[in-house]
C-alpha cells in the first residue's frame, strides 16, 4: 500500500516532463517583433500642437492643443489569413512622444494587412476600474455616463462661438445606434508586405490625419458644431469621418 | 528500497509545493506570506442572485473592506478636505443625506439631485438616478471629480494618499503591495459600499418567522402589495428600473433623467425606482428631494400624478386609490423596512 502511494510522485516526475517535452516539439514557433508608429498629421504634414493654424475643408481655421485616441485589438494577417493578435490597449497621445509607437512580439512570417480598433471595446466599457492605458487618470473616461472617450481633439477656432473659441470633440459611445466602434483593416499596397524575421523588428508607420474629421461622409462645420462631448448622433457622425483617418505610410522591413 | 522511498518523498514534496505555489499565484501574493482574509459575500436566504457578481474581479477581503471604509470616511478625497463620501452618504440616513433635498459640495455649492441611499448595491447594475454609471467600481469618480461636489482630481487624491503613511500599510494589507493606484482605490471603495446589505429590518424578521407584524402593519403590507409592489419589488423593494412617476419638471434644473444618458426621448423624465428599504430615515424623497414627508409621497400617487406626460409609467395612469386609514397603515408597514443593521451597525461606522 505504502509503495503504491509513493509511486504516484514517481509517476508524475517521469510523465510530466515527457508531456512537456512533447508539447514543445509540436510548435517550435519562431518570433520577431513588430513596431507600429503613428504619425499624426494635418493634410499629410506632421501635426504641431498649439502653434500651427490649420484650415478645414470649409475654410474654417483651427488650432489643435490635444489629440489623443485609443488603439486596441491590433492584429496582423498573412496572405493566407493566418495572423497574430495583440491583447493590449494603447493610448496614442500627440503630446507624449513615447506613446506614439509600440512594439510587440509576433510570429515570423510575411504579413499583408494590419487591423485594429480605434477605441475601447464595449466589454472594457462596462468592466469597472481598469489600469494602464485604460486608467481613468488618463482623462479619457466619462465620469457621469460611464464609458471611454475613444478619441479626442481639442483646440480653438475663430468660427467657434463657445467660451474662448473652444473646439472640443470628445468622441465615444459603445451602445446601440450610437456605437462609434468600427474595426479598421489596412491592406498593404500591392507588392508591399511586412516581413518578420526571427529576433528582428520590422516597422509599420501609420499616418493619422485630423483633416479627415470634418468631412466624408458627414460635413462637420466648426461654426455649427464646435463641441461634441457626449455619445449620440453627432459623435457617431464624427467617428464615421475619423474612421478613415488611418493610412499606411511606410513599412520598414529588417 | 529505502532510497526509493526517500526519493519518492522528496519528489512528492517538491511536486506538492509546486502545486500549492501554482494555486497561490492566482491569489494576491504577499511579501510576508500572509494572505488577506477573504470573506464571503452572503446573499440573504430567499433573495435573487445579483445580476452580476460585483466581487468576481475584486475579491472581497476584510482588509479590502477596511481600506474602503477608511477611504469612504476620508475628507482627503475632496479638494478642500471637507467632503468625504460620508459627508453626503450618512449612515444614520441609510447612507443618504438626512433632511437635505440637495447635498452640499465645495464652496457652498449644491448638487442637482438628492443623494441616494447606499445599500444592496450588489444587486444594482446601473447606478445614479439616471443609471449613467454601469459599474460600482467607477461610480466614485463622479462625485470625486464633480466641480459642485468633492471637486478634486483623481491625480491629486492619489498623491495625497501616497503621502499618508497609514495608507501604504492598508493598501499592502488589502492588495499585497503598498502600491496606491486608481484601480485599487476604486476597488477598495467598492468592497465597502458593495458590502452594505439591508436584509434585517422588521419586515425581514417577520418573513423569517422571528417577529410578527402588528395589525396595522399587516394591513399596510397588503396595501403595499396591491399598490406599490410591482415597481418596488420585494425583497429589494425596487426593480431597479427607470420610470416616469408623474412629477412636474423642475424649471430650474430641467432634469430629464435617463434621457440624458440614452439620448432616447422615450426615456424623458425617467428616473430610477428607489428602494423603499429604510425609506423612513432617508427623506426627503424623489430624484430632487422635492417631497419631504412619506405622507406627501403617498399623496402624490393618490392625487398629484401629472397624467399628460407621454412617458408616464402606464402603471400610474390609474392613480392609487386608498383611504386615509389605509394610507396610515401603509406608513406603519413602511416603518418596518427601517434596518438598524445598516443604520446603526458599527461595522459600517467610521
Amino acid at each position: 500500500m505504502k509503495n503504491k502511494l509513493f509511486s504516484i510522485p514517481i509517476f508524475l516526475f517521469f510523465v510530466l516532463p515527457i508531456t512537456g517535452y512533447q508539447h514543445k516539439n509540436i510548435a517550435p514557433q519562431k518570433t520577431g517583433n513588430v513596431k507600429i508608429t503613428f504619425v499624426n498629421t494635418v493634410k499629410g504634414i506632421p501635426l504641431q500642437l498649439h502653434t500651427a493654424t490649420y484650415t478645414n475643408p470649409f475654410a474654417e481655421e483651427y488650432t489643435v492643443s490635444k489629440f489623443k485616441y485609443y488603439i486596441s485589438h491590433v492584429a496582423l494577417s498573412t496572405a493566407n489569413g493566418s495572423g497574430t493578435k495583440n491583447e493590449n490597449y494603447y493610448l496614442i497621445d500627440e503630446s507624449k512622444t513615447e506613446t506614439l509607437s509600440f512594439i510587440f512580439p509576433i510570429n515570423t512570417g510575411t504579413y499583408t494587412s494590419l487591423s485594429f480598433l480605434p477605441g475601447v471595446d464595449s466589454l472594457h466599457n462596462v468592466s469597472g476600474a481598469q489600469t494602464d492605458a485604460l486608467d481613468p487618470l488618463n482623462d479619457m473616461f466619462w465620469t457621469w455616463n460611464t464609458g471611454y472617450i475613444m478619441a479626442k481633439v481639442e483646440g480653438t477656432s475663430p468660427q467657434s462661438k463657445v467660451v474662448n473659441n473652444k473646439v472640443e470633440f470628445h468622441i465615444g459611445g459603445f451602445m446601440g445606434p450610437y456605437n462609434v466602434l468600427k474595426n479598421i483593416v489596412l491592406n498593404f499596397a500591392a507588392g508591399k508586405t511586412l516581413n518578420i524575421e526571427q529576433d528582428k523588428t520590422s516597422e509599420i508607420i501609420i499616418e493619422a490625419d485630423i483633416n479627415t474629421w470634418w468631412q466624408q461622409p458627414n460635413d462637420i462645420k466648426i461654426a455649427a458644431h464646435p463641441v461634441c462631448s457626449t455619445p449620440g448622433a453627432l459623435a457617431k457622425k464624427i467617428a464615421d469621418n475619423y474612421s478613415k483617418m488611418f493610412t499606411v505610410k511606410n513599412i520598414i522591413n529588417n | 528500497m529505502k532510497i526509493r522511498i526517500i526519493i519518492s518523498l522528496c519528489l512528492g514534496t517538491i511536486f506538492f509545493v509546486l502545486l500549492i505555489g501554482a494555486t497561490n499565484n492566482a491569489a494576491i501574493k504577499f511579501a510576508d506570506g500572509a494572505l488577506p482574509n477573504y470573506i464571503e459575500f452572503k446573499i440573504p436566504a430567499g433573495w435573487p442572485k445579483p445580476p452580476t457578481d460585483i466581487f468576481a474581479k475584486n475579491k472581497l477581503s476584510e482588509q479590502g473592506f477596511q481600506l474602503g471604509k477608511k477611504l469612504f470616511y476620508d475628507g482627503q478625497l475632496s479638494k478642500d478636505g471637507n467632503f468625504s463620501c460620508a459627508g453626503c452618504h450618512q449612515q444614520f440616513a441609510a447612507f443618504a443625506t438626512y433632511d437635505h433635498d440637495f447635498s452640499h459640495g465645495l464652496n457652498d455649492q449644491h448638487t442637482t439631485r438628492n443623494a441616494p441611499a447606499l445599500f444592496n448595491l450588489a444587486w444594482m447594475t446601473k447606478l445614479h438616478w439616471d443609471g449613467g454609471i454601469n459599474h460600482i467600481e467607477v461610480q466614485p469618480l463622479s462625485p470625486l471629480t464633480s466641480p459642485t461636489e468633492m471637486a478634486e482630481t483623481l491625480e491629486n487624491v492619489l498623491s495625497k494618499l501616497k503621502k499618508d503613511t497609514a495608507y501604504s500599510k492598508l493598501f499592502k494589507a488589502a492588495f499585497g503591495t503598498a502600491e496606491i493606484n486608481s484601480q485599487r482605490l476604486l476597488k477598495a471603495l467598492a468592497q465597502f459600499t458593495g458590502s452594505i446589505v439591508s436584509s434585517n429590518a422588521k419586515y425581514d424578521k417577520v418573513l423569517r418567522g422571528e417577529a410578527k407584524f402588528t395589525y396595522s402593519e399587516e394591513n399596510g403590507y397588503a396595501i403595499f402589495k396591491a399598490n406599490c409592489a410591482s415597481c418596488h419589488k420585494e425583497p429589494l423593494f425596487t426593480d431597479n428600473s427607470f420610470r416616469n412617476n408623474g412629477l412636474a419638471i423642475n424649471d430650474f434644473l430641467k432634469d430629464y433623467g435617463r434621457m440624458k444618458i440614452t439620448n432616447n426621448k422615450n426615456d424623458s423624465l425617467k428616473f430610477k425606482v428607489p428602494s423603499l428599504r429604510n425609506v423612513m430615515v432617508s427623506f426627503p424623497y424623489m430624484h430632487d428631494g422635492r417631497i419631504y414627508s412619506i405622507g406627501s409621497v403617498i399623496e402624490h400617487y393618490r392625487t398629484g400624478i401629472i397624467t399628460n406626460q407621454p412617458t408616464l409609467d402606464t402603471l400610474l395612469l390609474k392613480k392609487i386609490t386608498i383611504t386615509n386609514t389605509q394610507k396610515n397603515e401603509l406608513i406603519y408597514f413602511l416603518n418596518t423596512l427601517t434596518d438598524t443593521s445598516v443604520t446603526k451597525n458599527p461595522r459600517f461606522a467610521k
